[in-house]
Order: structure tokens, then C-alpha cells, then sequence
């Protein structure tokens, strides 16, 4: 069953409208993130669940149970803040007890649980501290001990990572993965951060201009973008603009410029329509076999990967190589290009902007 | 190099010269004067004793005009505290607007002469004042009520003079404060109420010590509003001091006087600030 219901949830401020008839739906136990570019209207999104925001239209359903007249502090939603909004003149243990004293916990039940949610965020030994005296990773985990243990019904994150180091924010997704599948809370995340969206969810919804564009496992919404937008944002990829000329059962026909490609079978109709290729699926290969041929102008080092930029007759063209101490073509050499059919995807074209 | 190192002495030059000449001499002078002796026939001598310290330590009339000035100060930076806190986070709350308005409202009082404003409060506060008239006419009272000359008649106007520098403290402290806490709270069950007394409140709190204490010490030695309000009849300190320098023309006296006010101030600040401090170290930065 849905814990969570948005039906065209709509915000308007003056003029501008955004949230756009968002609609969406978060089983229980689920991990759902809202990923999208800023100004997107994820963020108000989020303020309208928790109820800092009244919503223009549409309604939110927490549990079958119609959220508009319910104040925030009756809500019972668990919230992590992107600056996690800790108590500064209280300890740890009293900002993680706050929610339960606010329910008039008893004493003892209350210390039970402040205890279990500093053990499940492996904070236990720092219960005296105050928020200043600590980092921005232990920050963080209080943050989240504090949502939690009012066991909340729905646990939201307002971009929870984005004031974290490169490093330490890896570490804390891992975490944050582990803390949430062990408390079991059903999970509504808002980043602008694709990987983070990929690395935590079971479901992406990504939004762009206040409207929902795809929704759709990591995987799927990285391997099947439903367009250019989605296919640029999660991850590198090559857009090549192209025309379809035939669509078979068994694949597609498509011309860039005087180049004829193979592509797989599309529901696309003939006109001009987007390529989209991962830059980690182009090979080098054989004069021979290649569909394009090119000369590196750009070499990039990543460490784990090389990041070619190949000037070819399609435009210039993103490929990665894992970096395994072979020897890379250089800039300047020409190489040739190959990749199999089923890793095109065919969109449809960008309107003219 | 050298010129690298006398160039920043250089540039306080101005202020310190205007420190060392206003401030310093004065008060050295001051600090002097108050060790030499008096008398009524041939003036002042300059000798070295602590016979008017002695005079003022060892008489009850002293102690009650300090008494008073202090409980004046007191109950001032109290009322100010009360009222200027919930306006300093109502002005928070504001659409910046109404913010910028607000905000001239408070201030500007601050841009009339002292003098000029406790005139007003004369006028209002007075046996014919407007207060009283007002009251008369209402029938609510036969006879008028006596707010010139009295404590409670300087404490109303010096919190009307002091509440600015209350506010401005306030609202500084709670301008560094995360507005995403009293969203936490909220969010964590917590009634309005509620988040103000446990939330806020306890993040303006460095604003409201530190705004007690410019109220306070600039109460305990305000001048111009009791003269006016207060007369010869409710003297406080510097008041006092006026009257020995100018009336009984016994300077050493009233430098003794207002040395003592300066250092129990000094003294009470010093005192204060260790209380905060050590209350909220750990805490606040």
C-alpha cells in the first residue's frame, strides 16, 4: 500500500508555477528520491509534504489520510535539513529526545530509545556533546537519529549530503543506505545530486521545471532515459542529433548528416529525433568495423578512467576507457570508434528552444 | 619593512590621540582629584588622602542614591529585556518591507537629542500632563497621579531611550541563528509557544545578556533623563555628581563619587560577562 500519495500537486508562486500537477506515489519501505537541476521544484515539493508550504492544488495523502489541514507539528514526519538544523544550545542526547519529550514520552521509554537511535547511528559514545564540538559527518547522523526516533510513518531528506566533503559524503550514502534499510522507514529524498539518487533509491523521480520527466529504477533511468533531459542528467552522455528515416520490428534506420546508422527498434516516428550514447559503451576497434572515425583532441586522466573527447564526422563524441595500464591513444592519433546497436537510444528531438 | 610596521601605528594615530586626550586625561584628572581635599573657605588643596572616599562609603544618603540609580538600571534593562525580545523576532519574521520600516520605527529614536525626547515624556508624565488631563476628563480619577518625580517615572523613559540597543543585540543573535531549527521543532511536535521558549528564545540568549549589559551600565549612569524626570528630589548618581561639581563647587567629592560609580559599573559588567561566559561556553561560539 501507498504510505504516500501526491496527486497533481501544484504550487504557485504569483506567476510562476513550481510544482506542476506532480503526481507520485511511495510504497512502504520504499526509497524514493526526487532528483532534479535547482529551481526544479523539488524543494517545494518537500516543504508542501512536511507542511511548511501550502499547496495551490492537488492533494497529499499520508497513509489514505488527506494532509491539507494537518499542521506540520501533527504531521509526525521525520526531517532531515540540508544545514540539519540541530539545537545548538542542546546535547546530542536532548536533541535526539526532543520529538519524543514533545509526545510526553515517559522518562524511561524515552532514554530507551534516545539509546537505540544513537546506537543505530553509531553515535552512542558522544551523547554529552553539542552539536558545535562535532563534525559535519556526526552532525549529520544526530540529524538523522533525531528524525528517527519519533518513528516516524515517512522520513524526509532535504539534500542531507550536499554540505559534506567529496569523500565523506561517499561514506555517509553508504550509511545512510544501511541506517535507513535497518530502521525500515519508507524514504523521500531531494538532491540535485545524480549519483547520490542512484547510489540510495529503489525509485528515481526526476523532475525538471516543476513537472515529473521520468520515473524510474537507477538503472533504468540511466540505461532507458525517456529523454534528453534525463539522459544528460543522470551521468555522461553523448547527444547527437540525428534523422530517422525507417522503423522496423527488428531496428531502426537513421542518418546523421551523410553517415547512415543502425539503430535498435523504436516506437519513434521518421522525423528528427535525438541519439543518446554512454560514453562508456563506445569501443575502439578496427578500421573495419568502425561506425565512425575521429582524432582525439582531448585526453583526460581520471584515475580510475580516461576520458576521451574524438572529433568525429557526428560531432564531437565523449568516450570513457577504464583505466587498466594499457596504452591510450594519444592526442592527435586517430582512432576508430564502434558500439553495439542496442546501446543507441533513440528520443525524441529537443524542441527548438 | 620598517615603514611596513609603522604603518599601521600611523593610521590609528588619529584615534589614538583623540583617546588619549578625551578619554584618558580626563579620567586620570578625575582619578586625582578625587584623592585631594575641600573645604569651604579654601577650596581645593592638593593633598593626597581617601577622606572623601571615606565620606561617601560611611554615609547612608550615598548608599541610597546608589541604591536607587542601580535598581533604576536594574529594572530598566528587565523591561527592556521583556519587551524588546519578541519585538526583535517579530522584526525577524518580517516581509523585508515592513522589516526596513520597523526597523526606522525602532531606530529612530535614536536620532533626536536625549534631552528633546525626556521633555516629551515631561509633558506627557506631568501633574497637568497630558496623561493625567487625559484621565481627569475620563472621570477615571479625581486626582492626578504622580509619575513626574519619581523612579518609576525615569525607568518608564529610560527604557524608551535604551530599547534600541536591546533590540539591535537581540536581532543579532538571532540573525545567526538557523531559521531551519524552528522548522525542526515544528516539524518534531512542538507548538509555537513552545519553539519560541525552548528554541529561540535560548539562541537569542547571548543577545539578551549582552544587550542587558550596554542597557544597564548606560542606565546606572544616564544623566539627562533623571535630571529632567527626577529633579532635585529623586537624585540617582550622576546627578549627584552634577550637584557636588557644580553647586557645592566640591570637585574632589563628586570625582571620588563618580569614580565609584565607574568601577562598581566596571566591576558588575566584568562580573556579568564571566556569568555568560562560563553559562554558555561549549555552546556558542
Amino acid at each position: 500500500m501507498a504510505i504516500l500519495e501526491l496527486r497533481d500537486l501544484t504550487k504557485r508562486f504569483g506567476a510562476t508555477t513550481a510544482v506542476d500537477h506532480f503526481t507520485l506515489s511511495v510504497e512502504k519501505g520504499e526509497f524514493v528520491s526526487l532528483l532534479g537541476p535547482s529551481g526544479c521544484g523539488k524543494t517545494t515539493t518537500l516543504q508542501m509534504i512536511a507542511g511548511f508550504e501550502t499547496p495551490s492544488g492537488g492533494s497529499i495523502l499520508l497513509n489514505g489520510r488527506d494532509l491539507r489541514s494537518v499542521p506540520a507539528r501533527q504531521r509526525g514526519l521525520g526531517i532531515v535539513f540540508q544545514t540539519y538544523a540541530l539545537f545548538p544550545h542542546m546535547t546530542v542526547e536532548e536533541n535526539v529526545g526532543f520529538g519524543l519529550e514533545m509526545r510526553k514520552v515517559p522518562g524511561d521509554e524515552r532514554r530507551r530509545r534516545i539509546a537505540a537511535a544513537l546506537d543505530l547511528v553509531h553515535l552512542s559514545h558522544l551523547s554529552g556533546r553539542y552539536p558545535r564540538q562535532m563534525s559535519g559527518g556526526q552532525r549529520q547522523r544526530v540529524a538523522l537519529a533525531r528524525a528517527l526516533v519519533i518513528e516516524p510513518e515517512l522520513l524526509l531528506l532535504d539534500e542531507p549530503l550536499s554540505n559534506l566533503d567529496a569523500k565523506l559524503r561517499e561514506e555517509m550514502q553508504l550509511e545512510l543506505r544501511r541506517i535507513q534499510q535497518e530502521a525500515g522507514v519508507t524514504t523521500l529524498l531531494v538532491t540535485h545530486d545524480q549519483s547520490e539518487a542512484m547510489a540510495l533509491s529503489d525509485r528515481i523521480a526526476v523532475m525538471q521545471g516543476g513537472r515529473l520527466i521520468q520515473e524510474a529504477s537507477p538503472f533504468e533511468a540511466y540505461d532507458r532515459p525517456t529523454n534528453a533531459f534525463v539522459s544528460t542528467f543522470l551521468g555522461k552522455s553523448n547527444a547527437i542529433d540525428a534523422h530517422l528515416e525507417e522503423t522496423r520490428d527488428d531496428g531502426a534506420v537513421l542518418r546523421c548528416g551523410d553517415i547512415r546508422l543502425a539503430g535498435p527498434p523504436s516506437p519513434a516516428r521518421p522525423g528528427p529525433v535525438l541519439i543518446s550514447l554512454r560514453p562508456e559503451r563506445i569501443e575502439l576497434c578496427d578500421a573495419a568495423a568502425a561506425h565512425v572515425s575521429g582524432r582525439v583532441g582531448e585526453r583526460i586522466f581520471l584515475g580510475d578512467q580516461w576520458l576521451f573527447k574524438v572529433e568525429t564526422s557526428l560531432g564531437e563524441l565523449l568516450v570513457v576507457r577504464p583505466n587498466s595500464g594499457r596504452r591510450e591513444p594519444e592526442p592527435g592519433e586517430t582512432v576508430h570508434l564502434s558500439w553495439r546497436t542496442e546501446h543507441l537510444r533513440i528520443l525524441a528531438a529537443e524542441p527548438a528552444a | 619593512m620598517n615603514q611596513d610596521r609603522a604603518r599601521p601605528w600611523l593610521l590609528s594615530a588619529p584615534a589614538l590621540v583623540l583617546f588619549l586626550v578625551m578619554l584618558v586625561t580626563p579620567l586620570v584628572m578625575t582619578a586625582v582629584l578625587s584623592f585631594n581635599s575641600f573645604d569651604f573657605y579654601g577650596g581645593i588643596k592638593p593633598t593626597f588622602g581617601l577622606e572623601n572616599y571615606a565620606d561617601v562609603l560611611g554615609d547612608s544618603y550615598f548608599y541610597e542614591i546608589f541604591g536607587r540609580t542601580f535598581l533604576i538600571a536594574l529594572v530598566t534593562t528587565l523591561i527592556c529585556a521583556l519587551v524588546g525580545t519578541p519585538q526583535a523576532y517579530f522584526l525577524l519574521r518580517m516581509r523585508p518591507l515592513w522589516r526596513s520600516v520597523m526597523i526606522l520605527v525602532v531606530l529612530g529614536p535614536l536620532l533626536i537629542s536625549v534631552v528633546v525626547r525626556t521633555l516629551g515624556w515631561a509633558i506627557l508624565l506631568g501633574n497637568n500632563g497630558v496623561i493625567n488631563d487625559a484621565l481627569k476628563n475620563l472621570a477615571l480619577i479625581d486626582r492626578p497621579i504622580k509619575m513626574m518625580y519619581t523612579s518609576g517615572g525615569i525607568v518608564l523613559a529610560l527604557v524608551h531611550v535604551m530599547i534600541p540597543f536591546m533590540i539591535l543585540a537581540v536581532w543579532a543573535a538571532l540573525q545567526r541563528q538557523d531559521p531551519a531549527t524552528e522548522k525542526a521543532a515544528e516539524s518534531l511536535g512542538a507548538r509555537p509557544a513552545t519553539v519560541f521558549r525552548r528554541i529561540v528564545l535560548p539562541q537569542a540568549m547571548p543577545g539578551i545578556l549582552s544587550g542587558s549589559l550596554i542597557v544597564f551600565s548606560l542606565s546606572a549612569s544616564a544623566f539627562a533623563t533623571p535630571a529632567i524626570l527626577g529633579g532635585r528630589r529623586v537624585k540617582v548618581v550622576s546627578t549627584t555628581v552634577y550637584d557636588e561639581f557644580l553647586n557645592t563647587l566640591n570637585w574632589p567629592l563628586g570625582a571620588a563619587i563618580a569614580i565609584i560609580l565607574l568601577v562598581s559599573v566596571l566591576a558588575i559588567m566584568v562580573a556579568w560577562n564571566r556569568l555568560v561566559e562560563k553559562r554558555f561556553a561549549g555552546v556558542f561560539e
